[in-house]
């Protein structure tokens, strides 16, 4: 194993995970919700009355977040590798496995280990363990 | 009052995930490459997220309404099943493929990347085939 030195960034990772921290638990304290991500797109997809403002206000945040990130700093730069074939495809692996699976990176990962729960750290350990595995096939045995 | 903490906590994520990198499918990659040339700054989100976060949750499990008067929805679903983990497993999978998952893609949607729109219009139809799978079946269990 080879650490990219050139690329590590803890401070900004642990700064920005302190705001997503203090997202999370505003969401909680203030809303009495989960701040996870794949639950809030997948319930305005069998929208119920009184169920969707919150919703599209949360996702709105999300959304505009660019923008006012740009008015302290410059524009965010983000790089994606993928082609529109393997993003299609990543996409659809991405909906149907948070929904069945009740929770992505935010759910599971930060909300469900934050509140210690075993079911979320099994749920984290499988997309780690799967996203570790789909990388290395890819990469590494496929040299995609 | 609710929609604007619900949109304010949504920005907040939303700054977190552009700050720490998360919302770079780049950066994301490159920490889910361990064989390559491994930048392991990413494990620093979940550090900084979950110290935040743990307080929160032990703050409300002492509550049954949030600090604005809504009920707390907490997830009662414990059970470690293989919906969980397979669903868990195919999310990681199309995380590995794209390095996005649900919250960076809204993000970077926020960014006018076309790239973004592609993975999350197939996100959306992911999430809609497992409503259409599911609804006639049973009500989906709590999230996360």
């Amino acid at each position: 194993m080879t650490i990219d030195w050139n690329a590590f960034a803890p401070w900004p990772a642990l700064g920005g995970g302190l705001l997503i921290g203090v997202a999370a638990a505003m969401f909680l304290l203030l809303n009495g919700r989960i701040a996870g991500i794949s639950g809030v797109v997948g319930g305005l997809l069998k929208p119920a009355r009184g169920d969707v403002a919150w919703r599209a206000a949360f996702l709105l945040g999300l959304a505009i977040a660019p923008a006012v990130y740009a008015s302290f700093a410059s524009w965010p730069a983000l790089r994606v590798e993928a082609g529109d074939g393997a993003l299609v495809l990543a996409g659809l692996l991405v909906g149907l496995g948070t929904r069945y699976g009740s929770g992505c990176t935010s759910g599971h990962g930060v909300c469900g280990l934050s509140r210690l729960s075993p079911r979320s750290l099994a749920a984290t350990l499988a997309f780690m363990g799967a996203g570790f595995g789909t990388v290395f096939v890819l990469r590494h045995l496929l040299g995609l | 009052m609710t929609l604007f903490a619900s949109l304010l906590a949504g920005l907040v994520f939303g700054l977190g995930l552009l700050v720490s990198g998360m919302a770079n499918p780049a950066k994301v990659i490159g920490f889910l490459d361990i064989a390559g040339a491994w930048d392991p700054s990413l494990a620093f989100v979940m550090v900084g997220a979950i110290a935040v976060g743990f307080v929160a949750f032990v703050v409300a499990r002492q509550r049954t309404v949030s600090f604005l008067g809504a009920d707390m929805k907490l997830p009662s679903q414990r059970r470690i099943d293989r919906r969980l983990i397979v669903g868990s497993t195919v999310f990681g999978i199309g995380w590995g493929v794209a390095g996005f998952c649900p919250g960076p893609a809204l993000v970077a949607l926020g960014t006018g990347s076309s790239k973004a729109l592609v993975f999350v219009a197939a996100m959306l139809a992911g999430m809609a085939v497992f409503e259409l799978i599911e609804r006639p079946r049973r009500p989906t269990p709590a999230h996360a």
